[in-house]
């Protein structure tokens, strides 16, 4: 988006605007379906339907796999909110994405019992087993890709399962005890 | 009632006394409706809905049931906080956030016997007057949550749920509410902000006590899902039966989950304060793995202060007080607090010598900080730096002098935040300082004492 940005001026910026929302409209659709789950959903908060926004922001992440700015205003002009304050809870929550994950999103339980257990023995062979490459991994940006797209990869921390570990999840699939990383892996195609 | 059968290889150990497990790992149970209708589900609903309210949390009040979640708070003495000139809705939340590390019971009862919450939910809903209530179960359950709402449905088509529930004019929605991976909205207020759509930052109390000032500032009741459990059995043995099992102030029976270095990790169920640490470790869960001997236990949850595997430690009170080992440590909730730990969230987290205690220390760490909501600036920047500490502890780039820093740290966080987040994250450092500071200080290098961390000594310590 940095290169349509608009000279100072209010008149351009103004039309920037428009042009921004015009494209965004083209390219962010929500299906009929997923909007009229959104709905039944929203009618689960009587009281304030800000409560919501967890709701929606999760239809909307399964459905596009991750959160665009798209996704942030159509849930703001969904639930009558302030973009702001949408965003700030995508920011927030571990369990939302801002980026593109691979076809399968793993997350491998990080903490102690599942540590003990070789969790991160389990995260390296992953990796090594589908290519990707962790090093540029933050804080901040936790999740790696691999190189074809199929795979990426996070540590979540404590899957509450602490005593068949170690654990994750592959999409909505829970795993324990992973000690076969093929096997693992060949479930996904 | 039948003989029930268990699944081959998932038996109770013959210790275990089953009341909320019941039906987890049971032959040929399932959790759906028919099943739970087979045998005498939602009678207990249907007896509490021929009572008073007020008649409902007696029992529960005289059971002495304690909070599973964490504080071991009395559930019944939580439900009369609501002040009773209230004349706002009042809601009930059931807390399914289970995240403190070591701790995986509600896992088991949401997947396995679904309707033994939502009926626990239904009753304490009829005792407390809440006609809405929410389950805020964590993300990272997407299948939990989805048995949960089937669930949900198939109260809803018997009349368990919806307006008007067995003719007795009482009306109760539930809906499932799923949380989005964040460990702080264990925290109920914290839960609150969340199911409100915002930030989960937490509330300070006073003035927002839930009971008082809950959800939408109204009077909300935030229970664990195996608390809520605990009702429907106490409706359906009586408050006084129900009670002799465990032992007094520590009634009932409670889930111990135990993972880490034995032979046998895994979930039971035992009456409060019947086994010790010794038989729990040793007989029920197979002793410790082959040639190694104990380290350390965190007894309730990672946010539990360590115990030392020789530690003495002193519990009862005046000629009843007496000296044991950490094998004889009954557990429950006060012996645990006399121990100066805590019974917490029933995980316990056990450690063998071939464990590196800075590396345990380290992992524990990471987690905190990486859940510190970021709203106090104790815990926001102490939960960092000792998760920076700890890192170079264990990268061998620290000086001996950075764990009176690390200690120091922690003790700053205490005490000093809006919620229990701050203790959470800081007893696992002061009493891991406390109690094994020389093997902490052994894994540092006395060379680089009075050297500045710069970048470098930083980045190769990066545990990411």
């Amino acid at each position: 988006m940095t290169d349509k940005k608009p000279k100072n001026s209010a008149s351009s910026h103004a039309s920037f605007l428009l042009t921004t929302f015009y494209s965004k409209k083209m390219s962010f659709e929500v299906p009929s379906d997923l909007e009229k789950e959104i709905d039944e959903r929203i009618t689960h908060y009587p009281v304030s339907k800000r409560s919501a926004v967890l709701p929606v922001l999760h239809a909307l992440q399964h459905h596009f796999g991750f959160l665009s700015e798209d996704a942030v205003e159509w849930t703001a002009a969904k639930l009558e909110l302030e973009p702001i304050k949408v965003l700030e809870v995508v920011t927030f929550y571990p369990g939302f994405r801002q980026e593109a994950p691979g076809k399968y999103h793993i997350r491998v339980c990080r903490t102690l019992s599942c540590a003990m257990a070789g969790s991160y023995e389990l995260m390296e062979s992953i990796c090594e087993k589908t290519g990707i490459d962790r090093s540029g991994v933050t804080h901040h940006n936790p999740i790696a890709v691999s190189p074809d797209g199929k795979f990426s990869i996070e540590f979540a921390e404590c899957l509450a399962s602490c005593g068949s570990g170690p654990v994750c999840l592959v999409e909505d699939d829970f795993h324990e005890a992973v000690s076969d990383v093929d096997s693992l892996l060949s479930q996904y195609p | 009632m039948s003989r029930v059968i268990y699944k081959e290889g998932r038996e109770p150990h013959p210790r275990e006394h089953r009341v909320v497990f019941k039906n987890v790992d049971r032959e040929g149970w399932d959790p759906s409706m028919d099943m739970y209708l087979s045998e005498g589900g939602y009678d207990q609903l249907k007896k509490a809905l021929t009572l008073k309210p007020g008649e409902v949390t007696d029992e529960v009040k005289k059971a002495g049931l304690r909070g599973r979640g964490g504080a071991g708070f009395p559930a019944g003495v939580k439900w009369g906080f609501i002040p009773p000139t209230n004349e706002k809705p009042v809601y009930l939340i059931c807390n399914a956030d289970e995240s403190e590390p070591g701790t995986f019971k509600d896992r088991y009862i949401i997947h396995q016997d679904p309707h033994q919450l939502i009926e626990g939910m239904a009753i304490s809903c009829f005792a407390v007057g809440a006609h809405l209530a929410y389950i805020y179960i964590r993300e990272e359950f997407p299948e939990g949550a989805q048995i949960l709402e089937k669930a949900i449905e198939e109260a809803h088509k018997k009349g368990f749920l919806g307006k008007d529930i067995q003719g007795s004019g009482f009306d109760l929605e539930i809906y499932v509410h799923r949380g989005a991976g964040a460990y702080i909205c264990g925290e109920e207020t914290g839960l609150i902000e969340s199911l409100e759509g915002k930030r989960p930052y937490p509330r300070i109390k006073p003035p927002y006590f839930p009971a008082a000032m809950g959800l939408y500032l109204c009077p909300t009741i935030v229970n664990n899902v195996e608390t809520l459990c605990h009702v429907k059995h106490i409706m359906e043995i009586g408050s006084e039966k129900w009670s002799q099992t465990g032992k007094p102030n520590n009634t009932g029976t409670r889930i111990l989950c135990v993972s880490g270095d034995v032979k046998k990790p895994g979930y039971y169920e035992v009456q409060v304060g019947h086994v010790t640490m010794g038989e729990l470790i040793n007989d029920i869960c197979g002793g410790l793995k082959d040639g190694r001997e104990l380290k350390a236990v965190i007894p309730g949850g990672s946010s539990a202060k360590v115990l030392r595997a020789d530690e003495k430690f002193t519990i009862g009170r005046g000629d009843d007080a007496k000296e044991i080992s950490i094998w004889d440590i009954p557990m429950d909730f006060d012996s645990l607090a006399a121990c100066g730990s805590m019974a917490g969230s029933g995980g316990v987290i056990v450690i063998d010598d071939s464990r590196s205690i800075s590396w345990v220390l380290n992992n524990i760490n990471n987690f905190y900080a990486h859940e510190s909501c970021g709203q106090c600036t104790p815990c926001r920047e102490g939960s960092l730096w000792m998760k920076k500490i700890t890192d170079r502890v264990v990268a061998g780039k620290a000086s001996p002098a950075d764990i009176d820093t690390l200690d120091s740290v922690a003790r700053n966080i205490d005490g000093r935040t809006i919620c229990a987040f701050g203790e959470a994250s800081s007893w696992p450092t002061e009493s891991f300082v406390e109690k094994f500071r020389d093997e902490l200080v052994a894994d540092t290098n006395p060379e680089l004492e009075g050297v500045v961390v710069n970048a470098e000594t930083f980045t190769a310590a990066a545990n990411l």
